[in-house]
């Protein structure tokens, strides 16, 4: 045993392996960080747009715009991630409609989230007591201005747990963008496996960072929740 | 100032207000007694339309809503500017100050500066006791100071007439004091109020008239001695006994 452990940073077989992690480690942070997190910023930011308007649509009163939000989110909340990939990047060419795998993946993406998150954004405004709204109605506001200044803030609060959760998914999703060329973080991951064959090695590796990018989020979802702590009604 | 005029409305089936008639005149007091249930709450709600009656007509001043007509958004929030409203359990915006609670109808809605704003809330907010809490947050204050609060900013926007829902029904008992204070302070300053509660006292102190309400009618209505000391109906009688005791 005490051999073992002394011969264990000289042992051939050994060395090789950590070779394998320290040389695979910088072009996989490379992947996250050019790659994989900027799509999922991008995409989150434009998913949360189309939440906030799909959530709108969907409380209007307008049973035209509710009904083309509650098609929109059953389409993409009944059909798999992957499968809306694959129409996107694949599909879309047979019709004349080529997207490079960036685009699509955004595209695709975007749309995933918009629809998730509109269900969050929707049952938070909901959840803010109806008498807020008789408030701001009873100070003069039209229902535009109580939205703005009253609902949405208070909103915002009570949707961040949700939010956080859906982002930490899209981050982890984002390793589909894989499977439409588009080189992110596991796409590089695959690469590297492919040429020496380490694939427990290097997809753990892809793996543990992962965890520690969802790691630093929930740290920065608890620093933010405390930051809008007094926007709830206690 | 007020007139409403055959005023129906109903729940699904319930019928909850039956042909009411009212006159409020300017700087008038008003008080809205009642069993719960009677539609007092209801009826005051229809004065700002966070309830909506399916007939009749009420007039505030130089507007009136004929409800048997259907009502355009834009009349509704023009309709609403003319009062302040505050609730029993005052729906202050806890994401804002105490301050801000009472600027933000002016900003937001009025359209005047901040630094206005600012100034006149601060103006009302030391009338009503609370020039040290400007910076709190509702759920800092106490349930009399937040009541006080929310009548800050029914009085921001310069309204002529306030109206009271139960304000005092919420509070603990010695609290109470605080918010009849102010509120007899405004009534002798000559703001129209229409006031649902259940202190009696107030009402017989404050009122220059008061309404008795069951099951969505008016049963009677006169000044505070008409309806305390000569009592002419019996139902009326019948609830001034049972909370007296």
């Amino acid at each position: 045993m005490k051999m073992y452990l002394s011969n264990i940073f000289t042992d051939p077989e050994m060395e090789k392996y950590i070779d394998i992690i320290v040389s695979s480690f910088l072009p996989l942070v490379k992947g996250a960080f050019y790659y994989t997190i900027p799509l999922t910023l991008i995409t989150f930011a434009i998913g949360l747009v189309l939440a906030v308007i799909t959530a709108l649509m969907r409380l209007s009163n307008m049973k035209v715009l509710q009904w083309i939000a509650r098609v929109y989110v059953s389409i993409i909340r009944g059909t798999p991630l992957l499968v809306q990939l694959f129409i996107i990047f694949f599909g879309l060419p047979s019709v004349g409609v080529t997207i490079n795998p960036l685009y699509s993946a955004i595209i695709g993406f975007s749309l995933n989230m918009g629809a998730y998150n509109s269900e969050i954004i929707r049952a938070a405004i909901l959840s803010i007591p109806k008498g807020q709204w008789e408030a701001s109605h009873s100070i003069g506001m039209t229902n535009l201005q109580a939205l703005r200044r009253v609902v949405l803030p208070q909103a915002t609060r009570v949707s961040i747990p949700p939010l956080s959760n859906s982002f930490i998914g899209l981050i982890k999703d984002t390793s589909l963008a894989s499977t439409i060329t588009y080189t992110e973080m596991f796409r590089k991951a695959q690469e590297i496996a492919a040429t020496n064959y380490h694939f427990l090695l290097v997809y753990t590796e892809a793996a543990v960072i992962y965890w520690i990018i969802c790691i630093g989020l929930s740290f920065v979802q608890d620093r933010v929740e405390n930051r809008l702590d007094q926007y709830v009604a206690k | 100032m007020i007139t409403v005029k055959d005023l129906n409305k109903y729940f699904g089936d319930l019928h909850v207000l039956k042909n009411i008639h009212m006159d409020v005149a300017r700087g008038e007091v008003v008080v809205v007694i009642g069993p719960s249930g009677s539609g007092k709450t209801t009826l005051l709600r229809t004065l700002n339309i966070l309830e909506t009656p399916e007939e009749g007509e009420i007039t505030i001043g130089k507007q009136s809503m004929d409800f048997s007509k259907p009502l355009k958004k834009k009349q509704i929030v023009e309709f609403r500017k003319q009062t302040g409203m505050v609730f029993q359990n005052h729906n202050l915006f806890p994401h804002f100050t105490a301050l801000e609670n009472v600027m933000e109808g002016p900003v937001t809605v009025q359209k005047i500066s901040k630094a206005k704003a600012r100034e006149r809330a601060k103006d009302i907010l030391t009338k009503v006791g609370l020039g040290e809490k400007l910076d709190a947050y509702p759920h800092q204050l106490s349930g009399g100071q937040q009541q006080r609060v929310g009548i800050a900013r029914a009085l921001a926007t310069g309204v002529e007439v306030i109206l009271f829902d139960e304000p005092t029904s919420a509070l603990d008992p010695e609290l109470v004091g605080d918010v009849l204070d102010v509120m007899k302070e405004l009534a002798e300053e000559g703001m129209t109020m229409v006031v649902v509660t259940h202190e009696m006292s107030f009402a017989e102190e404050v009122a220059d008239r008061v309404i008795f309400m069951d099951q969505g009618k008016v049963v009677e209505e006169g000044t505070p001695e008409q309806i305390f000391q000569q009592t002419k109906e019996p139902r009326t009688q019948q609830f001034l006994n049972r909370i007296r005791k």
